[in-house]
């Protein structure tokens, strides 16, 4: 069903609900059960291809594919062609020579998983897990998930992401896939972190934080990385979480049925207070535990099927 | 050598004949008498100077894996230029007199088109201090034109220190306006698209800023301002106004930015990876109103080969720049002829006789972009206008295939290239140079 996932905006309507639909059985068919794990993709290797360290994301995917019985490798590159290391292309070359059926690649270059799926080196399904500041598409998929979870249908639904939108691919994804799953989006946060022509994206903007609560039913904190402060994005921590940051009292404006995501690691104290981040409305680790359903749902609809078509049939159909 | 050109249109006026010999147009008219000559049928084409390129990266010494003299000005000579200012920045930078002159002889051995070297107008580009300009100026490759191309002047007394001393020899400062802080990491043209794709925005003010700030220290000490590859809107209109002035400031376009747009980037593919970056169409059309309506005064192609494994990468490991050189005058035409912006006299000036001018190559014992008339060094290019092809990066005599027009159709092709009388270029192959031919 899926050849690739690149970006969340290559997702329709119906697609992107197959999908949260799909991880809704692989949560009923793995929840609660000793033993955890499908046959659905026997014979199948999954290459998690990190250029950059992500020790949640690589270990979702890694136990995404084993509940589905893949063949997982790890390969860990530790130098890509942006640092001097080897190329993308001689890492995919090698990985099709090894027989990878999909890779999984998180890369610090935006676009890089295009390259790898437009270049004809490698044959395998490409599985975006985050590149540069470009897209995260499976973060967005576990939130909505997440959110669909406790909310219902998400159409309608006003969702408020807040924080650093230009640098973040997780604010990308969501807002493109939020969109078409027909939520109302607004993206908070200062000007100097908002990028050129947003005002274009399928979202409202605001740089008020205070004046975008009321009425959501779900706020995304997003992570800032204290660093921006040095290349003047905002004066201090302090001012930003001031300005941006989630404490009790913003909280508080939130209606009562309202959740608060993160897509981690948080830093408590400046985008989120601790108070707020371990509040009975916060689904910060449920997410963690959604990503691996998420995950194992897009694999599926990747490779079950895809290759010799008897694999495809069982499992979580 | 005598040639007879029979029924060529003279910057595509009425069909005429030229007689080339001893290097220089001896004659122009109808039913010149041929004898003796080697005869060249040439109905149906346009005769033009040759064209001179201000901007060419030819990248000897240092990355002769990328190109080299010969292979680079074999390009030139295909696309139609009988001389082409290589850029300083190759590795060792040119910025000393021993550099340039190297160059320059090397450019004279191999014969396909002149090479006329640009300085460096920093010690190693490093913008800190100025370079031997003056040694440079008064070597045997008489350098008149200085640029850090590829990075900008940015320090204002630096620039205003290198526009005033390069006067006392008739020098011009090229500058390749990017206000280094504004552009720290920057990939494509800052835009919407910029912002989808996750690239870090190269904006049009980084450029702008620049430009307004040198125009504004030309005019305040009475220099000469060349400005390189200029890519928006707002960039013309600061050209357009100093010359409203009176203001001694010139300004070139590449091909590139005549006809692509950022667009192109979406696929991460890096052959569309150029700085200045892509824009967007509302500045394509603005640098073709430019170019007719003479505020930017030349097209220079800003041919920077790279090798394969340099745009074989990620977006941001990748190389900055695409070749242009076989391509230039099929863009042009295309972008400029056939929406009628520009006829073929136009032409001429916008790529021979305006940057001889500006690199001040059209006099002297090798003069280039001058006239066609009688008694001028014959430098002529002969160009099929009806003709078109299918752009092949392989079929290239360059090194390099970094080639952004791969399977567009482009019109227009150099049929023969005249550079002192000698065809360098014929039936629109590559012969022996004259250098090559004496020597047999």
């Amino acid at each position: 069903m899926i050849r690739h996932l690149l970006s969340s905006s290559d997702l329709t309507r119906e697609q992107a609900t197959t999908i949260l639909d799909t991880a809704e059985e692989m949560a009923r068919l793995t929840e609660g059960r000793s033993v955890k794990k499908l046959p659905t993709l026997r014979g199948r290797t999954v290459v998690n291809l990190f250029f950059e360290d992500s020790t949640r994301t690589r270990t979702s995917f890694e136990l995404a594919a084993k509940r589905l019985s893949a063949d997982v490798i790890n390969f860990s590159a530790k130098g890509s062609s942006v640092s001097k290391g080897e190329s993308l292309k001689d890492t995919a070359l090698t990985l099709a020579a090894m027989g990878a059926d999909a890779v999984v690649v998180r890369h610090s270059a935006s676009g890089a998983p295009y390259r790898l799926a437009d270049s004809g080196w490698i044959d395998a399904n490409v599985l975006n897990a985050g590149d540069g500041t470009h897209e995260h598409p499976t973060q967005a998929l576990l939130d909505a998930f997440t959110m669909r979870h406790h909310l219902g249908d998400l159409d309608g639904r006003h969702i408020v992401i807040v924080g650093d939108v230009l640098h973040g691919r997780v604010a990308r994804s969501n807002v493109s896939l939020l969109a078409t799953l027909g939520a109302r989006v607004t993206v908070v946060a200062p000007p100097t972190l908002l990028p050129l022509g947003v005002e274009h994206w399928p979202c409202e903007v605001s740089y008020d934080l205070d004046a975008a609560l009321p009425g959501a039913s779900a706020v995304m904190m997003l992570r800032v990385q204290q660093e921006r402060m040095n290349a003047a994005f905002f004066p201090s921590a302090r001012e930003y979480s001031r300005r941006y940051g989630l404490d009790t009292q913003r909280f508080g404006r939130l209606s009562d049925d309202a959740i608060v995501l993160h897509p981690g690691p948080m830093n408590r104290g400046m985008e989120i207070t601790a108070e707020v981040a371990d509040s009975e409305r916060s689904v910060i680790v449920e997410q963690v535990t959604n990503g691996v359903y998420v995950r194992m749902a897009v694999l599926y609809l990747m490779l079950a099927g895809a290759g010799d078509g008897t694999t495809g049939q069982e499992g979580a159909a | 050598m005598i040639v007879l050109i029979k029924g060529a249109r003279l910057l595509g006026a009425e069909p005429t004949d030229l007689l080339l010999r001893d290097g220089v147009i001896a004659e122009i008219g109808s039913g010149l008498d041929g004898t003796g000559a080697t005869v060249i049928d040439a109905g149906g084409l346009v005769a033009l100077p040759g064209l001179v390129d201000l901007h060419t990266h030819l990248r000897e010494p240092g990355r002769e894996d990328a190109e080299t003299i010969a292979s680079g000005t074999r390009a030139a000579a295909l696309g139609g230029f009988t001389a082409v200012h290589a850029m300083a920045n190759t590795d060792p930078v040119a910025d000393t007199a021993g550099v340039v002159e190297q160059v320059w002889r090397l450019g004279r051995e191999i014969g396909y088109a002149d090479v006329r070297p640009v300085g460096a107008v920093t010690v190693g580009l490093d913008g800190q201090r100025l370079a031997e300009l003056g040694a440079m100026a008064d070597s045997a490759a008489g350098v008149r034109v200085f640029s850090d191309d590829g990075r900008c002047v940015a320090d204002a007394l630096l620039m205003r220190r290198a526009l005033e001393y390069v006067k006392a020899f008739g020098g011009v400062i090229a500058q390749h306006a990017q206000e280094p802080r504004l552009t720290e990491g920057a990939q494509m043209n800052e835009s919407e698209l910029s912002g989808r794709l996750g690239l870090r925005g190269w904006p049009r003010v980084a450029e702008e800023a620049i430009i307004a700030r040198d125009v504004m220290l030309a005019a305040h000490v009475g220099s000469r301002l060349h400005i390189c590859h200029l890519s928006t809107r707002g960039s013309v209109e600061i050209v357009r106004l100093a010359k409203q002035r009176g203001l001694p400031v010139t300004a070139e376009v590449t091909p590139h930015h005549l006809l692509l747009t950022e667009d192109l980037v979406a696929g991460y593919d890096a052959r569309y990876k150029v700085n200045p970056p892509l824009r967007s169409a509302d500045d394509v059309a603005a640098v073709r109103e430019g170019l007719a309506d003479g505020t930017i005064d030349a097209v220079a192609t800003d041919h920077a080969p790279h090798p394969v494994e340099d745009k074989e990468c990620e977006w941001d490991a990748a190389a900055f720049g695409m070749l242009g050189l076989e391509t230039a005058l099929s863009v042009v035409q295309h972008t400029m002829v056939d929406t009628g912006l520009l006829d073929w006299a136009g032409v001429a000036d916008r790529m021979s006789f305006a940057p001889g001018r500006i690199g001040k190559c059209d006099g002297g014992d090798f003069a280039q972009a001058r006239p066609l008339a009688a008694g001028e060094p014959a430098n002529v290019v002969l160009v099929d206008p009806s003709a078109s092809r299918t752009v092949d990066p392989a079929a290239s005599v360059s090194l390099s295939r970094n080639n952004p027009y791969e399977g567009r159709k482009l019109p227009g092709s150099v049929v023969a290239t005249f550079l002192r009388g000698f065809p360098v270029v014929e039936n629109g192959e590559l012969t022996q140079s004259s250098i090559q031919k004496g020597m047999r």
